[in-house]
């Protein structure tokens, strides 16, 4: 059996990055498994613009994005294989994958980086009742169908949910000369950004109906209408609110799930929140060596803080490799519930969403060997206005930042020191909550 | 002129055309889908049912048991995924155990082996699922469950492999007498045969009420389902069926062959022959309804919703035979539960019935097996790459939630009634019948079976006739448009 000190699942924007990191931290031994026949993941698909104000200070596509990070690894040498799907991961780090040119083969790995990333609610998934004919995609494979295989998939389109991947591909259908006739959101509010709400429907009078959703599918062959309703606060439409519209496509942007199989079968714990695996400030999973980062760990609103996440979990996954622990037996009974997080030889105090935090990623943090900084990532359950961000230290609450505007869109975050940690030596747990200002 | 055209290539068509092809003689069937297997045979509960429902005396008592016992051969020699997962009928309420001993027996007239009720606490062992108020249950080891794509297409690829010819894309328009046969007309070409089988499903009566003055009247009984992810596939071990009422079997819980669990039907009389939607009130339901034998029913796994029509004949049996008035038009109509599980007999009889009148000779070279899809999943990890190494299609995975690769597609595409659309490679393969439900598969499924035909990436479709994906290329349509 072939051995890598690390092994990355994923080959799009989370690993790349976390790869790179893991590189400048001094694992040279690292192996990337994609199962696309390019690096670089959804990026490659996602042509508009908007992508790395943050790491880049500029305004980047999805491939120039990706390119970036593609070419550093390429320079770094860092060494990969495409056309490779991963087809089983175990406990004890061993990773099975196959291709066409190696066949089935098992790597023993001494540390992992699951960035498998996520996909998309499905038509089923959100029980849309009505016909099942042709025309009905994900917002995401009409976005690979128009922009990397050149195919139009509808002429006039009807999209159901408003996440940013549906938003993109409302401009993009009307761009390329459909008719997008409306946007029905089940929510009371948009789940994708502020500026994709203004660039890609105001600015084409493309209308969106918050709290509708469709409630029927007509044709049998192709889709030949769709019917929306608005719905009730109980989430139910409501009888004569029925619009039917006639339409040959139904694009669908209901949330993305994180692609946890691989995990949940290896028996990392996940979090029925996210979706995604439990991690500590190291990014680690409950199986110590694996670490997690990017649209698996927990679905992210801008690639920027994929790539930052990344980074911290390739830099841990080094350290932990460097570390010689490998052979460490903490973890292992972490596949029973009780444990869901290492606690290693580090104790860990556990961080409580609560007050309209819907969950936080990690969700556990380990004062004596945190970095100096950890920035704990989470999203809101509703839109607040004119609130903010508490975070409690048992009951003492050490901090408050004003928000004007949060939104289940947008992820939110909190920075915590390892100074604060250290100076409460006796801290069970942390609690971060939404507060009025 | 044919010896013999059936209509209908569901899975009492494709039984029949299996069994006829041992003889002699020119068979044809006769589809009006792109396909084998698109009308009732593939939205339907996938049982194997044991066969103690029916009233004794009945041909879908006789059918059924006769069936269920054939299936174990047949599976072997048709490569159909079946497995004896056994099936309970739960009674939730002391007052109605009477009924569970009515159906033992009855099952034990029918001629059902190995009946039993079990009480509450042999049945928490078994199934540690089942409701708390379930207090007692008739266990069936016989039932069984099976793959209804596989099993109708085996029989018509291996119909095929005898010498019968399919005529799919054709829809039969009209049926008239001819002196010696029969002709039939279709939106395609005229077929004239000697000897016409109906099983045209819920729109056999049409086509019997063309030929025959005493008429039949067969109403589409809906009903819907709703499939979940692998990851709730063990919540039940067997076939958990609630006791029937006038509707029909009621709502039942159950793994799939492929490892999913299944919820449904819904029984909804409906005037349209082609009235397959769900609806949100029957989808709605079946949570509801199937709660009353299984508790913590993970519904959040949903991954797809579908509904079949059930073809339910007034008089409430299967009418298997030559129509009186119209020699040599033989019906096998009011096929409706346990269909699938009498098809294996329903052909055998059917094959008598047509052998009786038209003395065909047997076949000296019969073929009587066929191989299905090779699954590597099934392979050691040798045995896997040496079939790489030969055909690297095989290292190609192209749909990830089922793990199903290039070279199984290939083989749905290329072998005897290969599969010309996306649901055809689906039913053959499961390629996007996963947890993402083609979302990620769909344009490289696309891209191979354009290739490979070859045909225009904008011909390609999920099932046929105008289901096709792609408009044609970007800035096209637009041109196109006022």
């Amino acid at each position: 059996m072939k051995s890598y000190d690390l092994v990355i699942v994923g080959g799009g924007p989370a690993g790349l990055a976390a790869a790179v990191s893991a590189k400048e931290n001094g694992i040279n031994d690292i192996l990337i498994l994609e199962r696309d026949k390019e690096l670089g993941g959804i990026l490659n698909q996602c042509i508009h613009n908007g992508f790395g104000l943050h790491t880049f200070k500029e305004e980047l596509t999805g491939p120039e994005y990706a390119s970036r990070f593609i070419e550093k690894v390429l320079s770094l040498g860092i060494s990969y294989k495409l056309n490779t799907m991963v087809m089983d991961i175990s406990h004890e780090k061993k990773v099975t994958a196959m291709n066409r040119k190696d066949g089935m083969f098992e790597i023993q790995a001494k540390a992992i980086i699951l960035a498998m990333g996520c996909r998309e609610r499905s038509r089923g998934a959100l029980n849309i009742p009505g016909y099942r004919p042709a025309g009905i995609y994900s917002a995401g494979t009409a976005q690979r169908l128009v922009n990397m295989e050149g195919y139009m998939p509808g002429r006039e389109v009807v999209i159901l949910g408003s996440g940013d991947i549906g938003l993109i591909m409302a401009r993009r259908m009307t761009l390329e000369g459909a008719k997008v006739k409306v946007v029905a959101e089940l929510m009371p509010y948009s789940g994708g950004l502020k500026r994709n709400i203004v660039q890609c429907l105001n600015d084409f009078d493309i209308p969106l109906k918050l709290s509708h959703t469709v409630i029927d599918i007509e044709g049998k062959e192709r889709v030949t209408g769709v019917t929306i309703a608005e719905v009730g606060t109980d989430g139910k439409p409501i009888p004569g609110t029925e619009e039917y519209y006639s339409c040959d496509t139904l694009l669908l942007s209901c949330g993305l799930i994180p692609e946890n199989e691989l995990s949940r079968s290896a028996g990392v714990t996940l979090n029925p929140v996210t979706s995604g695996p439990v991690v500590n400030d190291s990014l680690e999973t409950s199986i110590s060596g694996v670490f997690a980062c990017g649209n698996v760990l927990h679905v992210h609103d801008l690639v920027d803080y994929v790539s930052e996440e990344a980074g911290i979990a390739g830099a841990n996954a080094a350290h932990y490799i460097l570390s010689g622990n490998t052979a460490d037996a903490c973890n292992t009974n972490s596949q029973h519930s009780d444990a869901s997080v290492s606690e290693c030889s580090q104790p860990s105090v556990e961080i409580i969403p609560t007050g309209g935090v819907r969950y936080t990623v990690p969700k556990y943090i380990r004062p004596e060997a945190m970095a100096d900084k950890v920035t704990v990532r989470f999203r809101v359950g509703q839109i607040y206005k004119n609130c903010g961000i508490a975070t409690y230290f048992g009951d003492e609450r050490i901090s408050f930042r004003k928000r004007p505007v949060m939104a289940p869109g947008e992820m939110e975050s909190v920075v915590l020191t390892r100074e604060q940690l250290t100076n409460c030596p006796d801290l069970e747990q942390i609690t971060i909550c939404i507060e009025e200002a | 002129m044919y010896d013999i055209a059936i209509i209908g290539a569901g899975v009492t068509g494709c039984a029949i055309a299996r069994e006829l092809s041992r003889y002699q003689a020119g068979i044809c069937v006769i589809e009006r889908e792109e396909d084998v297997c698109c009308g009732t045979s593939k939205a339907n509960s996938a049982i194997i049912h044991a066969g103690f429902d029916a009233k004794p005396g009945t041909l879908k008592a006789k059918l059924n048991v006769e069936g269920n016992a054939m299936m174990d051969t047949l599976s072997k020699d048709l490569d159909i995924p079946f497995v004896r997962n056994g099936s309970l009928v739960v009674c939730t309420d002391e007052q109605d155990a009477s009924e569970l001993e009515r159906l033992l027996e009855q099952g034990k007239e029918n001629g059902v082996k190995d009946l039993r009720i079990l009480d509450r606490e042999a049945l928490h062992t078994m199934e540690p699922n089942l409701d708390d108020h379930v207090t007692s249950a008739l266990y069936a080891p016989t039932g069984g469950i099976v793959c209804p794509f596989h099993m109708t297409i085996a029989f018509a690829e291996n119909a095929v492999a005898n010498g019968v010819e399919f005529f799919l894309n054709t829809a039969v328009t009209s049926i008239t007498s001819l002196e010696d046969g029969y002709l039939i007309s279709t939106d395609k070409q005229d077929i004239t045969a000697k000897t016409v089988i109906n099983a045209a499903g819920v729109y056999a009566d049409v086509f019997h009420n063309m030929v025959s003055s005493k008429k039949l009247h067969i109403t589409a009984r809906k009903g819907e389902y709703q499939l979940l992810d692998k990851s709730a596939g063990t919540h039940v071990s067997h076939t958990i069926f609630q006791l029937p009422g006038k509707m029909g079997k009621g709502v039942l819980v159950t793994p799939t062959v492929h490892g999913n669990l299944l919820v449904g039907p819904t029984a909804e009389d409906t005037d349209n022959k082609e009235g397959i939607n769900t609806t949100r009130e029957g989808l709605a339901s079946l949570s509801e309804k199937a709660s009353h034998s299984v508790k913590n029913l993970p519904m959040r796994q949903v991954i797809t919703s579908f509904a079949g029509l059930r073809a339910h004949e007034d008089n409430g049996d299967f009418i298997i035979g030559e129509a009186a008035d119209a020699p040599g038009f033989f019906d096998a109509a009011g096929i409706e539960s346990p269909g699938l599980s009498s098809a294996p007999a329903i052909g055998v009889m059917m094959a008598r019935l047509v052998q009786d009148k038209m003395h065909l000779t047997e076949k000296e070279n019969f073929i009587a097996t066929r191989k299905g899809i090779l699954r590597p999943e099934a392979l050691s990890l040798e045995e896997r790459n040496e079939l790489i190494k030969k055909q690297p299609a095989y290292g190609n995975i192209i749909c990830r939630c089922e793990m199903i690769s290039e070279g199984e597609i290939l083989d749905a595409i290329h072998r005897p009634l290969g599969a010309r659309s996306l649901d055809a490679i689906k039913r053959r393969t499961r390629a996007g019948m996963g947890r993402c439900q083609a979302g990620f598969c769909s344009p490289r499924t696309m891209e191979i079976l354009a290739r490979e035909v070859p045909m225009e990436m904008t011909d390609i479709s999920k099932c046929g006739g105008s289901s096709q994906f792609v408009y044609g290329y970007n800035k096209e349509i637009q041109e196109e448009m006022p």
